[in-house]
């Protein structure tokens, strides 16, 4: 039967999923030790984060289609390590941000985050993010039940959040924030039934 | 001729690795970054590829003659290696790593410099010729980025004020215009609206004529005792300490005395962000970060990167703020 192959292949793809947000990381360490981050490490540590941040969000809400796509059910086991994946490079960028850029210096932290509203994006979807993280212990899962999908459908809100937040702070250009924007929606638009479903469950 | 010397700018230990370790760790890196690049981050490892296995050959340098500064025992540079790796040269890629990649087959030989406009004698100038005749000076400044990070820079060059004088400027010359090199053929950015930035070519600047004769105001043709290299803005550029690095426009081709304020590149392309002016101002923040304190570039690495206060004027208040007297900086930023 197909069934045989397909549950190793998805085990695979898990480890996969693991090494490809674990070695970047690693790398970024030996770079950052190393001193080859360049003129302004902290700029290029701030953006590889933010940068491989979102992709790892795109690519989680891409698992879903491609399953359908492909008539493989056990893909779906990929998107909670990549949904995890994504809040720890997430949390990075961001504390990247909160340590090396403004060096924990709270009252500018403070008015950074209330006079910015591209900062404020990124730290509600950072917010999001982390009650999803939370409650993906799957003990979690069982309790919580239908209000369980009902919060994980949050991140149809943090990738809109997540483009915003990334369009907004380039400095000059919007090409790369439009190509995201562009993927982020068409992977919205293609489950709008799903997205519907989620908006009327708050009725 | 410095300046404030600055506060914070204590050296911090630099971090020295045996070359042996150095070497090897390189190759480990490198068929990392290989592996991983074709992985999850394709494309934005450009700023971080900084292996060099296929790098630029760098364009030569030649040495200058000048009378050099003797700077306060405090303080401390910005290392060469990161003056001319970490730069804003849109002609040659928005990327900071961009210029150093691709601006090294820029032709700087022969290079003229047209001074025209409200002047009585107008004129061409070869200007590596100049840079014999000249009398070169070294002025070490701040260099205040408006994206809050700075660098101590060992410019050589001259007084642009004096400079202008040679031509005679008339009553009328209010504003001086600077223009950068336009030659699409050379400058990928003037191609390409993505690679350019979405900026507006040729590059142009502007200062009130008041600014550009005072003392502070200099043109550069060499940093670190050597003529510049064609990313930091060969074969001669602009350097206005207390204004925001983006005034200090590269590679110029042609300045004009003009009676009505000139049109200014990073001011046309987002003028709530950039104003004419652009004097270093902690008070006034960019619409998106706050510009009270910076981030200096410094010799250490990731984590002796320290935030310091950042200065009216960058520091050189006493020197130019009567430039400005009743003006209203945050009208005017």
């Amino acid at each position: 039967m197909a069934g045989s192959w397909k549950k190793p292949v998805a085990s695979g793809l898990q480890v996969a999923v693991h090494i490809g947000a674990l070695l970047p990381l690693l790398w970024l360490y030996v770079a950052i030790t190393d001193g080859r981050l360049g003129g302004d490490p902290v700029k290029e540590l701030i953006h590889y984060l933010g940068m491989g941040a979102i992709r790892l969000l795109l690519l989680t809400l891409l698992v879903s289609p491609l399953a359908k796509a492909v008539h493989v059910g056990q893909l779906n086991r990929l998107r909670r390590p990549l949904g995890l994946w994504c809040f720890v490079w997430v949390t990075l960028h961001f504390a990247a941000w909160l340590v090396l850029d403004l060096g924990l210096d709270w009252s500018l932290i403070g008015a950074e985050l209330v006079k910015r509203t591209y900062i404020l994006l990124g730290f509600s979807a950072w917010l999001v993010l982390l009650m999803l993280a939370v409650t993906s212990i799957p003990a979690l899962l069982k309790k919580m039940g239908r209000n369980w999908k009902k919060l994980h459908g949050l991140l149809y809100l943090v990738v809109i959040l997540a483009c915003w937040h990334f369009w907004w702070s380039v400095k000059s250009g919007w090409i790369e924030p439009a190509v995201y924007t562009a993927v982020a929606l068409a992977l919205l638009a293609w489950r709008h039934q799903a997205v519907a479903r989620w908006a009327r469950s708050f009725r | 001729m410095l300046i404030k010397s600055p506060r914070r700018h204590q050296l911090s230990e630099q971090q020295t690795t045996p070359e042996s370790v150095y070497i090897s760790r390189r190759r480990v890196l490198t068929g990392l970054g290989a592996g991983i690049g074709s992985l999850l981050l394709a494309g934005n490892t450009r700023a971080l590829d900084l292996f060099g296995s296929d790098a630029a050959q760098a364009a030569p340098r030649k040495p200058l003659t000048f009378n050099p500064h003797k700077p306060a025992p405090d303080l401390v540079l910005t290392p060469q290696a990161k003056v001319i790796s970490h730069n804003n040269f849109y002609e040659f890629g928005t990327g900071k790593t961009d210029p150093a990649e691709n601006a090294q087959r820029l032709r700087t030989e022969p290079w003229t410099l047209t001074v025209e406009g409200e002047v009585e004698k107008p004129g061409t100038v070869d200007v590596w010729k100049l840079m014999g005749e000249i009398g070169l000076e070294e002025r070490i400044y701040r260099m205040r980025c408006v994206e809050a990070w700075s660098m101590n820079i060992p410019w050589v060059g001259f007084e642009l004020g004096k400079f202008l004088k040679r031509f005679a400027p008339t009553s009328r010359a209010k504003y001086v215009a600077f223009e950068t090199l336009y030659d699409p053929e050379q400058m990928p950015g003037q191609r390409n609206r993505y690679v350019g930035g979405g900026v507006d070519y040729p590059y142009v600047e502007g200062l009130r004529t008041d600014e550009a004769l005072h003392p502070l105001a200099i043109l550069s043709v060499g940093l670190y005792g050597k003529t510049l290299p064609p990313q930091n803005g060969a074969p001669i550029r602009l350097v206005v300490p207390w204004k925001y690095g983006f005034k200090g426009i590269k590679s110029i081709v042609k300045i004009r005395l003009v009676e009505k304020m000139p049109p200014t590149s990073w001011n046309k392309l987002a003028p709530q962000e950039y104003g004419f002016y652009a004097n270093v101002n902690p008070e006034v923040d960019h619409p998106r970060w706050s510009q009270a304190s910076e981030r200096f570039i410094g010799p250490g690495g990731l984590f002796a990167v320290k935030r310091q206060p950042t200065l009216p004027f960058n520091g050189y208040g006493e020197e130019v703020a009567g430039l400005y007297r009743n003006m209203n900086l945050r009208k005017y930023y």
